[in-house]
């Protein structure tokens, strides 16, 4: 079963018809995104501006990663249960959504990033440069790839509600229809077949 | 009474190449959505420590002090963006309720922000109870969250 009829599948889950046919479910569920957004994001840049020593320089980087990141990763959780919510009311159209593919693809480097950085040897001798103002380098790389990952994981997710590249709009680029993953060929053939039709 | 100033704004030269732009809108409200992620963090790092959660080693003075040009700069941005976006649809604006919920919310915050919650904050650590901290975090928490849910609704009118 290829991706695109296990997303045909979920879309006709009852489920998924209740959450998108509510009046309110799905706003609400969004605004429980956007509302922890600023809790895990915003607590996420302080840490990242920690990293690159631009605030909180007399904080020791640990009081952040034991104190806050504890709410972060909770916010976290909720923002991963909220998202799957709102992807499984629309999953076939946010499966072949370019915006959805690209939030994907950062969130995946985003984790990576952090990966990385929290096994990396650097955040190994975290004792050596805890309560320094001035990071190592590897700290602030990671800090700054972060950042501009989450800016772009953010606007990314607000540009999934645009439809200019999805598949059941007039196709704008061949490229962007490859990115969706869109098959055209039904399409076309329909066409054809009404017009034969006349 | 406001109606006709609404109707002036939406028509004028910015709410309408807004409106004639596909990409204008998205975009600014993606950048404006940004500055939420950063204005959130500003205000929620001095508020938890307010009500005695997250960083509490740290002076409440401290973490105020740091967070401080993040939430001006971020309240700013946010100020830059978000009135382009109304402007391109000042009359929608006009009969939504999410709207006017949303500017009473920030009028109240930015003033609560800047007086009561400034004073609080500068002050010598000993100077006021922990109850007035965590009422006065509270306070900004809820305030700022409904200029966020109510910035949120108005795209679901």
């Amino acid at each position: 079963m290829s991706l695109h009829n296990l997303m045909q599948w979920m879309a006709d889950t009852e489920w998924s018809v209740g959450l998108h046919e509510s009046r309110y479910a799905y706003s609400i569920i969004e605004s429980i995104h956007v509302w922890t957004l600023c809790v895990f994001v915003g607590f996420a840049v302080l840490l990242d501006l920690r990293l690159l020593g631009v605030t909180l320089k007399r904080v020791p980087v640990s009081q952040i990663t034991t104190r806050l990141l504890p709410w972060t990763k909770a916010a976290f959780v909720v923002m991963v249960i909220s998202g799957v919510l709102l992807f499984y009311a629309i999953p076939l159209r946010t499966y072949h959504n370019v915006f959805f593919r690209a939030k994907a693809v950062f969130l995946l480097l985003a984790g990576l990033n952090a990966w990385l950085f929290h096994a990396g040897p650097t955040y190994r001798r975290l004792a050596d440069w805890d309560t320094t103002p001035i990071t190592p380098r590897q700290a602030r790389l990671a800090g700054a790839f972060s950042l501009a990952l989450w800016a772009a994981i953010v606007f990314s997710g607000r540009m999934i509600a645009y439809n200019w590249f999805d598949c059941e709009s007039p196709q704008k680029s061949a490229f962007m229809d490859t990115i969706a993953g869109c098959d055209r060929s039904q399409e076309t053939s329909d066409a054809a077949a009404i017009l034969s039709g006349h | 009474m406001l109606l006709p100033y609404f109707q002036a704004i939406e028509s004028g030269p910015i709410g309408e190449a807004i409106r004639n732009s596909t990409w204008l809108f998205p975009f600014v409200e993606a950048f404006h959505l940004v500055a939420l992620a950063v204005i959130g963090g500003a205000v929620l790092l001095v508020d938890f420590r307010l009500l005695g959660i997250g960083l509490k080693r740290q002076p409440v003075a401290e973490l105020a002090r740091d967070a401080q040009p993040f939430l001006i700069g971020a309240l700013l941005f946010m100020i830059a963006s978000g009135v382009p976006l109304f402007m391109s649809e000042a009359i929608k604006c006009y009969y939504s309720f999410a709207f006017w919920t949303k500017m009473t919310a920030l009028a109240l915050a930015i003033i609560f922000t800047f007086t009561v919650r400034r004073r609080v904050t500068r002050a010598d650590a000993a100077r006021f109870s922990p109850a007035v901290l965590r009422t006065v975090g509270a306070i900004s928490i809820l305030l700022w969250s409904t200029v966020g849910w109510g910035g949120r609704w108005i795209g679901f009118s």
